[in-house]
C-alpha cells in the first residue's frame, strides 16, 4: 500500500467515513440552530452511506446491495430533511428564532 | 510500463484530491458559525463523496449524490435560511464553551478510537461472484429482491411531501 494506490484498499474509505460520522455527531452537539443540526445529521447518514458502499465493492459477494441500500438511504433523508425544514419555517414562524434553546414550553 | 505508472499516480492524486474535498467540507459545515457556510461546506463535501464512489465503481450512485443532496436538499436547506435567520451568534456563554470543548474532547477520543479499530482489524476477502454492478444490475435489484422496501420508501416520500406541505401551511393566515 503505497500513498498512490490508496483507493483500491478498503481502509482509506472507512477511515473517511469515520471522519464525516465523527464531524456529524459533534456538529449536533455544538450546533445551535435546528438548520445546523440537520445538517450535522446529514453528514453522519453520508458516513453511513460511504461504509456501505465500501464494504459492498470490498467485502460482500454481491456488489450490489450496497449501492441499492444507499440509494434508500438517500429517499429516507430526503424524507427526513424535508420534514425538518417545514418544522424549522413552522417555528420561525411562531417563535421568531430558530435557536433548539428558545422551544423550551414545557420546562417546570 | 512507464506510462501505466503515470496513470497509477494521477488517479491516486485524484483520489486524495477528492478526499481532501470530503474532509473539508464536513469541517467547514461543522465549524462554520454562518449557516449558508455549512450549507456550502456540505455541498461541498457531497460533491467529494461522489467522487468517492467513482472510485467504488458506483457511478450510478456518484450522479445521485449530485441530483439529490447537492442540487435538492442543499439548495432546500438554502431556502429555508433565506425564510428563516441565518445566524448562529446567539446564546454562546462561557457554559457553553466549555461544553463544546469537552464534546470535541469526546469525539476525538470517539475519532481516534474508530480509526484504531479500522487500523487493527483484519478484513477477510470474501468469495465474489461480481466485481461490477451495471446499471441494469442495480435497476433489477431494486425492483426484484428489494421491491417491497422500494415501494415502502416512495410511500413514506409522498407522506413525507404532504406532511411537510401540512405543517408550512399551518397557522399561515388566508390572504
Amino acid at each position: 500500500m503505497t500513498i498512490w494506490n490508496l483507493s483500491s484498499f478498503l481502509q482509506p474509505y472507512l477511515i473517511i467515513a469515520v471522519m464525516l460520522f465523527v464531524f456529524g455527531f459533534f456538529g449536533i452537539l455544538y450546533h445551535r440552530t435546528i438548520i445546523g443540526m440537520l445538517i450535522s445529521g446529514e453528514l453522519i447518514l453520508a458516513g453511513a452511506s460511504l461504509n456501505l458502499v465500501a464494504f459492498s465493492r470490498f467485502q460482500s459477494p454481491n456488489p450490489v446491495t450496497g449501492q441499492v441500500f444507499t440509494l434508500f438511504i438517500m429517499g429516507l433523508a430526503a424524507a427526513e430533511a424535508s420534514i425538518v425544514l417545514a418544522l424549522v419555517v413552522t417555528m420561525y414562524r411562531n417563535y421568531q428564532s430558530v435557536h433548539a434553546s428558545t422551544l423550551n414550553e414545557l420546562k417546570g | 510500463m512507464i506510462s501505466s505508472d503515470i496513470i497509477t499516480v494521477l488517479s491516486g492524486l485524484v483520489f486524495l484530491i477528492f478526499s481532501a474535498i470530503t474532509l473539508l467540507g464536513a469541517l467547514v459545515a461543522t465549524f462554520s458559525k454562518k449557516l449558508i457556510r455549512s450549507a456550502s461546506g456540505l455541498a461541498l463535501s457531497f460533491v467529494g463523496m461522489a467522487g468517492l464512489y467513482y472510485y467504488l465503481h458506483s457511478p450510478f450512485l456518484a450522479l445521485m449524490q449530485i441530483v439529490i443532496y447537492v442540487g435538492a436538499i442543499c439548495i432546500m436547506i438554502m431556502f429555508t435560511m433565506m425564510l428563516a435567520e441565518s445566524s448562529e451568534n446567539k446564546g454562546i456563554t462561557t457554559m457553553s464553551a466549555v461544553l463544546s470543548v469537552l464534546a470535541l474532547i469526546g469525539c476525538s477520543l470517539m475519532a481516534g478510537g474508530l480509526i484504531f479499530l479500522v487500523g487493527t482489524s483484519s478484513w477477510p476477502v470474501t468469495q465474489r461472484y461480481a466485481s461490477f454492478a451495471s446499471v441494469k444490475d442495480i435497476g433489477r435489484d431494486l425492483l426484484y429482491r428489494h421491491g417491497l422496501v422500494f415501494e415502502l420508501i416512495s410511500g413514506v416520500l409522498l407522506v413525507a411531501i404532504l406532511g411537510a406541505i401540512l405543517i408550512a401551511r399551518s397557522g399561515r393566515r388566508k390572504a
